[in-house]
């Protein structure tokens, strides 16, 4: 992993990745589709909102998955004074909001019909709630100082302190009375579903990860470019 | 056809789910292609300025 803290390094792979990450993304997304929206039976008791479950839940995923990434990436920044690290963790926050915030407005467009409220603050809709916010209080804090360096400590500390909620979200469908559903595709004993509502429901998870891959390699090379153009300007002043 | 889009009456939940998706990760892509773009020009232009005559 040492080998990748070279901006240099980390540019080459971001570029050999990006290609690769677009091509999986743009097929898993179309495939996911179609399995999702045609070539997949309505639920017994949902019905056809059972389709939002192909983006509501890889969405949700992904929203723990990136605060995972950011809050690793910025322990190995904290740890290392790896500069890419915090470049990664900095790429990856507004993804990871973006996943947030869809995991969130999905749930309420599937919670009207089939709970019969848009919203409840129970534990794990709250928790999400928070993670949102997180994300949210991790980018403002990255952008509140004049000296980036002190910047990206503040938010590093507050992605690491912040990472406890994710096995909140994760377990809070057991530890608390919810009408949110339990787990039913990771699951000790296999998964749950059906196999005809699993492929597209994994198609669309493996889609969102590799868009997420392909998106973080743009920010990530987007991030570098910008800060060779600080030294640059910093070297002509 | 009708019958596929109405969704067994859930069309206003099932729709806007999925198009809120794509469309908030298409406008997240392409503010980060916008970004990069921009970043690489920046990068030119201050390249240039180093090529300016002493």
């Amino acid at each position: 992993m040492h080998r990748f803290a070279n901006p240099t390094r980390f540019v080459a792979l971001a570029r050999a990745v990006q290609p690769w990450a677009m091509t999986i993304a743009l097929a898993t997304l179309f495939a996911g589709l179609w399995f999702g929206l045609l070539a997949s039976p309505p639920d017994y008791q949902q019905g056809e909102t059972v389709r939002i479950m192909y983006v509501h839940v890889p969405a949700a995923w992904m929203a723990m998955f990136c605060y995972t990434g950011m809050a690793g990436a910025s322990a190995v920044a904290l740890v290392w004074k790896h500069a890419v690290a915090h470049v990664t963790a900095r790429a990856t926050a507004p993804i990871g909001a973006a996943f947030t915030f869809l995991a969130l407005v999905t749930g309420s467009l599937w919670g009207k019909p089939m709970w019969g409220t848009w919203w409840v603050w129970d534990a794990r809709l709250t928790s999400v709630l928070i993670l949102f916010f997180l994300y949210l209080g991790y980018m403002a804090l990255e952008n509140a100082f004049d000296d980036r360096a002190r910047g990206q400590r503040a938010a590093a500390i507050l992605a690491i302190v912040g990472a406890v909620n994710v096995p909140i979200i994760k377990f809070s469908v057991d530890w608390w009375n919810t009408l949110h559903q339990p787990a039913s595709v990771v699951r000790l004993d296999g998964p749950s579903i059906h196999p005809s509502m699993l492929t597209p429901l994994i198609l669309m998870a493996v889609g969102y990860t590799a868009f997420y891959i392909w998106v973080l390699c743009l920010r990530v090379r987007a991030d570098i470019n910008m800060s060779k153009v600080r030294a640059l300007k910093l070297r002509n002043a | 056809m009708n019958d596929y889009f109405n969704m067994g009456g859930y069309a206003a939940f099932v729709w806007p789910a999925f198009a809120l998706s794509f469309g908030v990760l298409a406008t997240l892509l392409v503010a980060s292609l916008k970004s990069l773009r921009a970043s690489e020009q920046a990068l030119l232009d201050a390249g240039a300025k180093t090529e300016t005559p002493q």
